[in-house]
């Protein structure tokens, strides 16, 4: 390996001595393997490299920066806040309705502005419908990593109804630029409210239908029980977020606990891992605290629609975007953890600094800790339940 | 005692659960295909539809909005002012176009399909269409000239706004000189 | 068959080459029938259509699937073990199809009719895992080395159930060679050693658990004497890309791939024939002769080759101590007591 720099010089120079009958001594040296930036499992590009006794696991070593598009640099040189949003889109992108009301609520609150009730009670249906499509793939994939290759298509079944009602109201199925500094970019259509109701209505057993299927599977369960496991200090110590969080046991909810938009006056329960079919906070736990919010979602979904008020969208949008100096942190509650956008303004109409906590990245930084004693197979069943977006962790 | 009793729910579970995940996957055996035919049967796409761009040209009034608005810079225009004497016609909402529009230029690989352009337009002749079908074999190809005007056009256009241009500054130029005339007369004359 | 050979060719060698090339008669079409089913099936699983152009409904798919493998650039790179890496696929191969020597297919063929079929079946099909090794190793490629010993351990600590199974049914049937077997149960449905064999009722009533358990328990060890999933852990992994197979391409990997498909027709063939009645009719008399056993034996057959495809789209995949903990903690114990109990049922 050419890159032993980056390898704590322990793990290298400590082999084992056998002592074999006839007096002589075999050295037992670990192997380095790299699972490449291309890779047969659907996370991205992003190289891990694995020091392995054997088949146990010794150390991982993530190496990123493989889909660097210096998007917060980027966004210096808009010439206005509101151009920064399609940047913003595309950073995690599979969830880009939250990323872009993260960085619209961090610019409304330097500008002090007040949405319509309308926008946010539309915020929170497209949000919720995303992480309903987040959740999804996280879930399908994680199936096909283990080699369950079915759920993987009827989740990206599911998911087309989402796009579909998605592509109705702002014309694009994954990257939106719907939710503006101060409302939303289109009002939604005539038909959006009975399809959206037709939606959860038709979604609800299908998730039935993955449990039976995949959850409550014993194989599935066998390779994803006690596996992983990340005990609640750890988590909170590294700064996991999110499903990684509230797998491990820990009731922390940023919708609920530090909230935003109309969250506050809706009815739904966090759900957090209990350690049903193993310790708390192996990777079935993640897994199920997943499935389960999407059952939380439909619910916030249908509550949303019923008591939509009227109003015009677009009321509140300002024409010139110039928050006065200063600095502003917003934190929203993505599907894969805490998302947070720290701007900088220097009194101009275009951003001096955008710096996005990536939920993501967080999480990663994880890896090491937990996947030590596991075998290569259970590997790729961690990276799985940590669902990572590249996109966001290289930002 | 408890393993043993681990090890026959082991078992028990586990050819239980594969059973039930196979009626399941028996049942969708019959279920009809979600997937069409494509390319033989398309969907109909939203008519909020955002693919590919498409410029009316003869109502741009060369504002440069859109060009300004895009957040990858995929559009470029450049324009020639129009002389008095020329009449460049109306737009269909009632502008009056007082810009040549030379170079319109979209480069749809660049384009990131946001839409950003379409919104400020003021005459919207830049409008986001449902095309999606548009890949090229040569990328020179995704560059999308929407302007008209002939070489010969364009040139006339300079030529006229040179014109004018020196007969506004020749004007200038001897108004200045009769004020500065002026100016020492009335001097000499206190 | 040998005599009708002899009698139209002459004595020749070409008698014996035409005899040899017989299975390949029946695995080609069997192939290109199985990549059909597999990629339907599985797409209508997951609520798709597989290939609508290639012909109606893609039934010349795979025709266009084996022409694209031929055509393909047969690549060995500049690390790996040459003379190994290009013998591999065909020791998997010859694995396989050595074994289809001795299946019964009616009571008119056998490619062999020696007394000691299904001893010679188990024995022949474990030359496979040479070639698996010789693949993994050859390839210089550390994942196919880490699939290849997967799969080595993997196939020989399942032929253990598979033999025991086999056993249970050789003590009731007493014989080791497949067509005295297959004319065991001749007679209808009841004579199946599934449900006892041809012995009087109460030892068939007690003989039925047992055998039933036999019978699953041999399912699922054939799955994984096929590498497939539940148990692909060294073909398919999300880490291994394709395992031992990573490094072939163009004719090798079809060889391969051809391989995997002939030892999912003889692992069902012999649960078929030691446990369903091979090419005997479920009726008795009706629909019984030498032509109508090719047609029972090979509908019996795929239709246990459906049921591995049936399982591969619907479960995840084992992990490799837990393959292990299934075949040796669960699969050879319950097969002990089997046996136990078998050989006291048939004493008694």
């Amino acid at each position: 390996m050419t890159e032993n720099k980056t390898l704590p010089t322990e793990y290298v120079t400590n082999p084992d001595e056998i002592k074999t009958s006839i007096g002589k001594t075999l050295r037992t040296d670990e192997m380095i393997i790299n699972m490449g930036p291309q890779h047969p499992s659907t996370h991205g590009v992003l190289r891990l490299e694995v020091v392995l006794d054997g088949e146990i696991i010794v150390d991982v070593i993530p190496h990123i920066g493989y889909l660097h598009r210096c998007f917060e640099k980027h966004s210096e040189h808009m010439t206005n806040y509101q151009q920064v949003i399609p940047y913003a889109d595309r950073m995690d992108y599979l969830a880009s309705m939250c990323n872009d009301w993260g960085y619209a609520l961090a610019v409304e609150r330097m500008l002090k502005i007040e949405v319509p009730e309308r926008v946010e009670y539309i915020r929170v249906i497209m949000a919720e419908l995303q992480r309903i499509a987040s959740h999804l793939i996280a879930i399908g994939t994680y199936g096909i990593d283990l080699g369950a290759f079915t759920p993987f298509l009827w989740c990206f079944r599911d998911r087309e109804r989402i796009l579909d009602l998605f592509e109705m109201t702002c014309g694009a199925r994954l990257l939106y630029n719907y939710i503006w500094v101060g409302g939303v970019s289109h009002d939604l259509p005539p038909k959006f409210v009975e399809r959206a109701k037709d939606f959860c209505t038709y979604f609800r057993p299908k998730i039935k239908e993955l449990n039976d299927l995949l959850s409550f599977n014993e194989i599935f369960i066998k390779r994803t029980a006690n596996i992983g496991v990340l005990p609640a200090d750890v988590a909170i110590n590294y700064g996991c977020s999110g499903p990684m969080l509230r797998g491990s046991g820990v009731n922390w909810d940023l919708r609920r606990d530090d909230p935003y938009g109309i969250y506050d006056k809706l009815e739904w329960e966090v759900r957090v891992g209990k350690g049903e079919m193993g310790t708390i906070g192996d990777c079935w736990d993640r897994y199920m605290v997943r499935v389960r919010e999407m059952e939380q979602s439909v619910n916030l979904i249908e509550q949303a629609l019923d008591k939509l008020p009227e109003g015009n969208v677009q009321a509140a949008i300002p024409k010139r975007i110039r928050p006065e100096v200063g600095e502003m942190y917003v934190r929203t509650e993505s599907p894969r953890g805490e998302l947070g956008f720290y701007i900088i303004s220097d009194g101009s109409t275009s951003p001096y600094r955008v710096k996005a906590r990536s939920p993501a990245f967080v999480n990663l930084s994880v890896l090491p800790e937990i996947s030590r004693g596991a075998m290569i197979g259970d590997l790729v069943a961690i990276v799985g339940s940590v669902d990572i977006v590249l996109g966001e962790v290289d930002r | 005692m408890n393993a043993v009793k681990t090890y026959f729910t082991g078992i028990w579970k586990g050819i239980f659960t594969a059973m039930i995940g196979m009626k399941t996957t028996i049942r969708h055996l019959f279920t009809p295909a979600v997937t069409i035919q494509y390319p033989d049967v398309k969907l109909k796409l939203p008519e909020r539809a955002r693919n590919r761009l498409y410029v009316n040209i003869d109502d741009c009034i060369g504002c440069d909005q859109c060009s300004m608005a895009c957040p990858v810079d995929c559009i470029t225009i450049e324009t020639i002012k129009s002389t008095p004497d020329q009449d460049l016609g109306v737009t269909s909402t009632g502008h009056k176009k007082r810009l040549h529009v030379p170079v319109f230029d979209i480069d749809i690989a660049k384009c990131c399909y946001c839409a950003l352009c379409v919104y400020p337009c003021p005459t919207e002749c830049i409008v986001m269409t449902d095309v999606f079908e548009f890949s090229e074999f040569e990328r020179h190809n995704l560059i999308y000239n929407y302007s008209r005007m002939t070489e010969a056009e364009i040139a006339e256009a300079r030529e006229k706004l040179k014109k004018a241009e020196e007969e506004a500054a020749a004007k200038k130029a001897a108004a200045a000189a009769k004020a500065a005339e002026a100016k020492p007369e009335e001097g000499s004359s206190t | 068959m040998q005599e009708l050979l002899t009698s139209v060719l002459g004595d020749t060698v070409l008698v014996f080459v035409v005899l040899a090339a017989m299975p390949l008669l029946f695995i080609l079409p069997y192939a290109l029938v199985t990549i059909y089913l597999e990629m339907k099936i599985s797409a209508h699983m997951q609520d798709r259509v597989a290939y609508m152009r290639t012909g109606w409904h893609g039934v010349l798919q795979p025709v266009a699937d084996i022409l694209k493998l031929l055509q393909k650039e047969d690549t060995i790179h500049s690390g790996a073990d040459k003379t190994l890496f290009r013998i591999a696929p065909f020791l998997v191969f010859i694995g396989s199809y050595a074994s289809f020597a001795v299946l019964p297919f009616s009571s008119a063929y056998i490619g062999a009719d020696i007394n000691l079929g299904v001893f010679y079946l188990i024995a022949v099909s474990s030359l496979g895992v040479i070639g698996i090794l010789m693949a993994g190793w050859a390839s210089n490629n550390k994942w196919s080395l880490i699939g290849a010993v997967r799969s080595v351990s993997q196939i020989v600590s399942y032929e253990i159930p598979i033999a025991l199974s086999i056993l249970i049914a050789v003590m009731i049937t007493q014989s080791l060679n497949l067509q005295e077997i297959t004319r065991f149960q001749e007679g209808g449905l009841q004579n199946w050693v599934l449900f006892g064999g041809p012995l009087p009722l109460w030892q068939k009533l007690l003989l039925m658990p047992f055998t039933f358990v036999t019978f699953v328990i041999l399912m699922i060890a054939g799955i994984a004497e096929v590498n497939r999933v539940p148990f692909d852990l060294p073909e398919a992994e999300s880490e291994l890309v394709q395992g031992f197979n990573t490094e072939y391409s163009g004719m090798k990997f079809a060889i391969f791939y051809l391989a995997e498909f002939a030892n999912m027709f003889v692992v069902s063939a012999m649960t078929v024939s030691l446990f369903l009645g091979g090419w005997s009719s479920p009726f008795g008399d009706f629909m019984s002769g030498p032509l109508w056993g090719v047609f029972w034996f090979v509908t019996k057959g795929m239709l246990f080759v459906i049921l591995q495809i049936w399982i591969r789209w619907t479960l995840p995949r084992l992990r490799v101590d837990q393959l292990m903990h299934i075949s040796w903690k669960v699969m050879t114990p319950f097969l002990f007591v089997c046996i136990f109990a078998v050989g006291l049922i048939l004493v008694l």
